[in-house]
């Protein structure tokens, strides 16, 4: 059948259908079904995940101050992103404010969680889509330095160190083991980094696995504790005391100037390894330009990182606000997320129960009910699906939508916005990697841009990073070490009912949690994640989802080994259940996440 | 085995305490530090799904005692002890995402980084139920948090580390889990699906 959706994307379903569910034997986990043509292009996509869902089931009753505490389990990566966003909905709906300090350490907390996860995403899922690991064995360690030289002054880059290291990689692939290089399609003709290349990037990999610990450290300190960080309605939990000498938890010049020096080094390695590794590996990749689905045409960002505490208007959020639609750049548009008419979400082809599905509702007002069935042209049964019947219900996720569009969210979508916003902290950047790669503006909307705004957006987030403690150290200083407001802590002054909303612009994307308060426990919550955006599945009009619309008309090298599709999907950095990861013992993962 | 009273050891909790049964190993790690005093040289961590945040912990670490909820196929709550090389640390390159990210990728990771503990124990309870949003463990797995606290006692004694039962209990501001996450508050009033 073949069909144009209103979101402009031509559809044939009629070609070989290819399953990926790259962790077989699993139910639950994300799984993408294609339909490819006679030459192996994409024609059709559908998209299908587990999503954690009911999150007001387990809230419902609970106290708004302890709600960061249950969010912050949701997922073990966006721990502290899920925190941030619980307490300033809880704020939103007490009319709580924050002062200035506790404004500068939730940005400092989250643009580390921004940079450590851009940097973890790139080196440790997504490279493996662009770097041949076992290539890296040819390498010749010389050529491999010259090369590295030749794109940074980064020290670690002479011959003797990649001849190490290549033994060392050597040694663990002759072990008969890849370790964490395990099933890659190795030797694949979609590669196409020459071995130095290749090399150069494995060593980064390793370097890059090694820093990563450095950046947790800020959340340790600012947190009180980790991995689980505190946090708290009204600011921060740790107090300042500059005089102090390692009081437990107080926050020290010495513990500042550590923070300081970690924030010195991550932008050292963002701008001499980060972004040179992708550039490098971006230009042997200029012709693989697929992947932009709805980057052009409809994007979304809620903005985040205030400048001043307690003011989240557009203009004070350094990361942008806005939505693009129909791929008019000239026109950015506001976002509201208490107009019930704007953010909605649909489940008609979700797998939950709504009174009228044809409607949308907002996440004020969201169900969550569920409803698995099938649709009649599903292949095999409930517990073992061959291949999902997009014409009826096909995933957890719901599909939220802006004012009725599908939206893209993460990013490319905040680059995009600021790009069109013409802010030169955005657009320049972007000028500058397009043109030293000798490439028009369109190529921005593609796999390569997303991965490349990414990596523009490490660089931006260390220098905010900088900014910010500096901006903290002068506050303190100044003779100001508050770090919290209690007026409103105590529930007795708290109204009857209250509602409201809280936002963040989370490292994959637009992220807000809706809560309402009735008697001074949660009476509902709902959180709109990511991934919920770009993985969405269709809508009752028929528009595709972004990771749908980002695989139509990509060309396969082979469809048994679909590294296109995992290329693309990698690159918007998905967020999945985010939490069962139990082993089976011979360390296959058992993600038995059995929706009903 | 050869034992040292000064070597580093972590006692891990890993899962996620709001899937059921695949908080045991969360659960065992609380309920552990809530009955135990330690030796200096041991530290008790809550890891929850942390992933690669972990491998700083692990590289502090000479030696690591992990618990987990784990599918052998066994029969619900049924506790296993791997030690050492039977410790899975394989991972996979072909994952859909980060949040994949298992325990064996972090022991995979530091073992790359040429820094994973000597000697590992992996303490596994077989899950019966891992579906149940913001469901309680099940009885079976619930039931076995007491013989999984007395093995990893046992394999502390073996490392030349003690715990010895508190003589006063635990104060509330030294709990491994508190904001109502903490076992007997979130189950008392989970309300399961």
């Amino acid at each position: 059948m073949r069909i144009q959706t209103p979101n402009g994307f031509k559809l044939d379903n009629s070609g070989k259908r290819i399953v990926v569910d790259p962790v077989t034997r699993i139910e639950g986990h994300m799984r993408l079904e294609v339909n490819v043509d006679a030459n192996n292009v994409i024609r059709n996509a559908v998209s299908t995940g587990t999503m954690w869902r009911g999150i007001e089931v387990i809230l419902k009753d609970r106290d708004p101050r302890d709600a960061w505490a249950f969010t912050e389990r949701i997922c073990g990566v966006c721990t502290g992103t899920h925190a941030l966003t619980s307490v300033r909905a809880v704020e939103n709906a007490l009319g709580i404010t924050i002062p200035e300090n506790a404004n500068s350490i939730r940005n400092l907390m989250q643009l580390a969680l921004q940079v450590h996860d851009h940097v973890v995403h790139f080196y440790h899922l997504h490279a493996l889509d662009w770097v041949d690991v076992v290539s890296a064995l040819s390498a010749d360690p010389r050529a491999t330095s010259t090369l590295a030289q030749s794109i940074s002054n980064w020290p670690l880059s002479s011959p003797g160190y990649f001849k190490d290291l290549q033994t060392r990689l050597k040694k663990f692939v002759e072990s008969g083991q890849l370790g964490p290089f395990k099933n890659g399609y190795w030797g694949s003709k979609a590669y196409k980094l020459p071995p130095e290349a290749n090399l150069m990037a494995v060593a980064h990999y390793l370097e890059a696995l090694d820093f990563q610990k450095e950046i947790v450290k800020i959340h340790t300190i600012f947190g009180g504790k980790n991995p689980h960080p505190n946090w708290l309605v009204g600011g921060v939990p740790c107090p300042i005391n500059v005089d102090g000498t390692g009081a437990v938890g107080a926050i020290n010049m010495e513990r500042l100037n550590l923070i300081s020096s970690i924030i010195d080094r991550l932008i050292e390695f963002n701008e001499q390894v980060y972004l040179p590794d992708v550039a490098a590996i971006g230009s042997f990749y200029k012709d693989w330009l697929y992947g932009g689905g709805l980057s052009g045409k409809s994007v979304l960002t809620y903005g985040d990182v205030p400048e001043h505490a307690n003011d989240y208007a557009s203009k004070n959020l350094k990361l942008p606000r806005g939505a693009i639609i129909n791929g008019n750049l000239s026109e950015v548009f506001p976002v509201d997320h208490a107009n019930t008419d704007e953010i909605q979400e649909f489940v008609v082809h979700s797998w939950y129960k709504y009174p009228d599905e044809t409607k949308g509702l907002h996440p004020w007002d969201g169900v969550t009910e569920p409803n698995y069935v099938l649709g009649p042209n599903a292949k095999g049964t409930k517990t073992a699906i061959e291949q999902l019947d997009e014409g009826g219900k096909y995933s957890w996720i719901k599909a939220p939508r802006w004012r009725g569009h599908a939206m893209e969210v993460g990013p490319l979508a905040r680059w995009v916005v600021g790009y069109a916003q013409n802010k030169a902290e955005f657009k320049d950047p972007v000028d500058k990697f397009l043109k030293d790669l000798d490439l028009p503006l369109s190529a921005l909307f593609s796999t390569l841009g997303r991965t490349a705004a990414r990596a523009l957006e490490s660089v931006w987030a260390g220098r905010q990073m900088r900014y910010f403690q500096d901006k903290l150290v002068a506050n303190i200083k100044a003779g100001d070490s508050s770090t919290a407001n209690v007026d409103k802590w105590k529930p007795e002054g708290w109204p009857k009912e209250a509602k409201g909303f809280g936002f963040t612009e989370a490292p994959r994307g637009a992220l807000a949690h809706w809560i309402k308060i009735k008697e001074t426990k949660i009476d509902n919550y709902q959180c709109v994640v990511p991934t919920t955006w770009n993985g969405s599945p269709r809508d009752p009009k028929g528009n595709i989802g972004a990771f749908e619309a980002s695989l139509i008309d990509t060309p396969m090298m082979n469809p048994e080994q679909p590294l296109e599709i995992l290329r693309t999907i990698h690159s918007f950095d998905p967020c999945l259940a985010c939490s069962t990861h139990v082993m089976s013992p011979d360390g296959r993962e058992l993600a038995s996440v059995k929706v009903r | 085995m050869p034992t040292s009273s000064t070597d580093r050891i972590l006692v891990l909790g890993i899962g996620n305490i709001l899937w059921a049964d695949e908080g045991f190993g969360v659960r065992a790690a609380e309920e552990f530090h809530r009955r135990y005093v330690v030796s200096d040289n041991v530290t008790i961590l809550d890891g929850g799904t942390q992933g690669l945040y972990l491998v700083s912990y692990l590289e502090e670490a000479d030696r690591l005692i992990v618990f987990d909820a784990i599918d052998y196929g066994l029969e619900p709550g049924e506790l296993k002890l791997v030690r050492d090389e039977e410790v899975p640390r394989f991972t996979g390159a072909k994952k859909m995402s980060l949040h994949q990210t298992g325990f064996q990728e972090v022991i995979s990771a530091a073992d790359l980084l040429g820094r994973c503990p000597k000697h590992l124990a992996l303490i596994g309870c077989q899950p019966r139920d891992l579906e149940a949003w913001g469901g309680p463990l099940t009885k079976p797995v619930s039931d076995q948090i007491g013989p999984a606290i007395e093995l990893v006692c046992a394999i502390l004694t073996e490392w030349g580390a003690t715990a010895s039962p508190r003589s006063e209990p635990l104060p509330e501001s030294e709990q491994l889990l508190a904001n109502d996450i903490d076992h007997q508050h979130y189950e008392m009033r989970m309300r399961p699906v």
